[in-house]
């Protein structure tokens, strides 16, 4: 009986809190993971499909470039990579401003962190998303990218009537892997002090002393945004694999 | 099918001089492997030439340098007279010299392949329309129209919104013989179109190429198929280790084959 009178107890105090701001302010950190998580994977997708296209060139060089992007930035660690975008960042910028004479001497230019985060995090995210891609693009049938040469269309239109509909369509499968990823690195922005859920959840842990209260919650947000994320890429899926999987 | 159909459409005079296709002195390398050595072959408007030879001839490897699927070491191809130009590249191996005129080339010659390589995320009737709109550049409702037309005259009109996945091979190859006419090619090339077919569907697709080839279209046919190449062709062509073998009247190789090779071919076959 007492286990549950202090139970009671807790969950009201949840309230309040809650009630009193922090709720809010946890909605908005949400906004701003899933701002981060999109910019970053928007950010991935654009130098994702550079990088595959560099891993699937001929040219040796590209190929070194594009296995050294993916070999490094899958292989260190998100949080290093972070600091020295943010960090590292900041001492190019302050380096080259202070040389330009537009601030003085001791003076310091932070790196945007919104900015300096996506970046890190968009970079990791294309890591992933190259070998995503890659894979995709591997799995298109040659003899269809055969028929679109016989028939005549140059580079560009084989790109975009056959090879980008097709690595689309193999490829959501393994970015609603991305995203997850991505999510969840975009927690480790918030050592760049821009106010997203974690870093919300951080502030409030700390200044009411109610860690368990607010990680529980932050780890429930989490969950529900990845798993919410699921039934929508499987439904991404299915449209796009139509011509292969429903029955007429 | 009487022979006697297919010889009075094949026997319509040729008032064009220039060769539809010619080839001159081809030749194809892979690695150590000669495929090609030095093949020639004219095609005339409404000549149906059956490519014959044993796996491993070159006669996929000679249809594939034709359209520059494959890169010829050395040789001449002309289409309607128009030479396609090459050059010599860095590493000593020859490269089109234009790859805008290789593209509009090969834009009249459509190619029925093997596997049939329909477009899979599209439908059949999007598969038709595609390289006309983007390529040849007509205006789409026309497309659309001679996309219909033409699958009807296949037989698959009722398909037409189907992807190529849900078809049957038989199907999916007569669709593709479909998405050859729409380019209203100069000539065909066909690549061993029957051989990936379930015996019980060959019949179709093999009735759909006799009917081109009774129209007049300029056909060059790979394949394995003896009774078309007998009855339908007017030329065949027989490879063996990547040299002509033999070339004649379909008639007169079958009943009196020239060469010891091609008699022993057709005797396998007929094993």
């Amino acid at each position: 009986m007492e286990f549950f009178g202090s139970l009671l107890e807790q969950l009201s105090t949840a309230y309040d809190l809650l009630a009193a701001g922090w709720g809010v302010q946890l909605l908005w950190g949400i906004g701003w993971t899933l701002a981060v998580t999109t910019v970053s994977m928007v950010i991935g997708a654009v130098l994702g499909s550079l990088v595959a296209a560099a891993k699937l060139s001929h040219r040796g060089g590209l190929r070194f470039l594009g296995e050294s992007y993916t070999t490094v930035f899958r292989g260190e660690p998100e949080l290093l990579v972070i600091y020295l975008f943010y960090y590292g960042g900041t001492q190019v910028l302050t380096g080259m401003a202070r040389s330009a004479g537009s601030i003085g001497s001791t003076d310091i230019l932070n790196m945007p962190s919104f900015l300096g985060g996506v970046l890190a995090v968009g970079i990791i995210s294309g890591a992933y998303q190259a070998e995503v891609f890659r894979g995709s693009f591997l799995a298109i049938h040659r003899g269809e990218l055969e028929a679109a040469r016989a028939y005549g269309m140059s580079t560009f239109l084989r790109f975009r009537l056959v090879i980008m509909p097709q690595v689309l369509r193999l490829a959501v499968p393994g970015l609603g892997n991305v995203w997850q990823l991505t999510i969840k690195d975009s927690a480790l922005i918030s050592v760049t002090g821009v106010a997203e859920l974690m870093l919300t959840a951080n502030k409030a842990a700390r200044s009411t002393h109610h860690s368990l209260l607010f990680y529980t919650v932050a780890g429930i947000l989490y969950l529900v945004m990845t798993s919410v994320s699921t039934p929508i890429f499987d439904k991404a899926e299915r449209y796009t694999s139509r011509s292969f999987t429903r029955p007429k | 099918m009487s022979a006697s159909l297919a010889t009075a459409a094949n026997a319509k005079p040729s008032l064009d001089t220039t060769a539809a296709i010619s080839v001159k002195d081809m030749r194809k390398c892979f690695g150590d492997h000669e495929v090609l050595k030095g093949i020639s072959l004219e095609a005339h408007k409404g000549d149906v030439i059956s490519i014959l030879g044993s796996s491993g001839s070159g006669k996929s490897t000679l249809l594939r340098c034709i359209n520059l699927l494959e890169t010829p070491d050395s040789g001449e191809v002309r289409v309607d007279g128009e030479l396609i130009r090459m050059k010599q590249s860095r590493d000593g191996h020859q490269t089109p010299a234009d790859i805008h005129q290789v593209e509009r080339i090969r834009a009249d010659l459509a190619m029925v392949f093997q596997s049939f390589n329909l477009w899979s995320h599209m439908t059949v009737l999007e598969n038709l329309v595609a390289a006309p709109v983007h390529v040849l550049k007509r205006p789409r409702a026309e497309c659309l129209e001679q996309a219909e037309a033409l699958l009807k005259r296949v037989g698959i009109w009722e398909r037409r919104n189907y992807y190529p996945p849900h078809m049957s091979g038989g199907q999916q190859q007569r669709a593709a013989i479909a998405r050859a006419l729409a380019m209203n090619p100069k000539v065909m090339l066909f690549d061993e179109p029957t051989s990936a077919l379930d015996p019980e569907l060959v019949g179709e697709v093999l009735r759909v190429m006799r009917s081109l080839a009774e129209e007049g279209r300029t056909m060059l046919v790979v394949t394995h198929e003896m009774g078309f190449a007998r009855d339908v062709s007017s030329k065949v062509m027989f490879l063996h280790k990547g040299e002509v073998d033999s070339l004649g009247e379909p008639k007169e190789m079958f009943a009196r084959p020239p060469t010891q090779q091609f008699k022993q071919f057709i005797t396998n076959f007929n094993k």
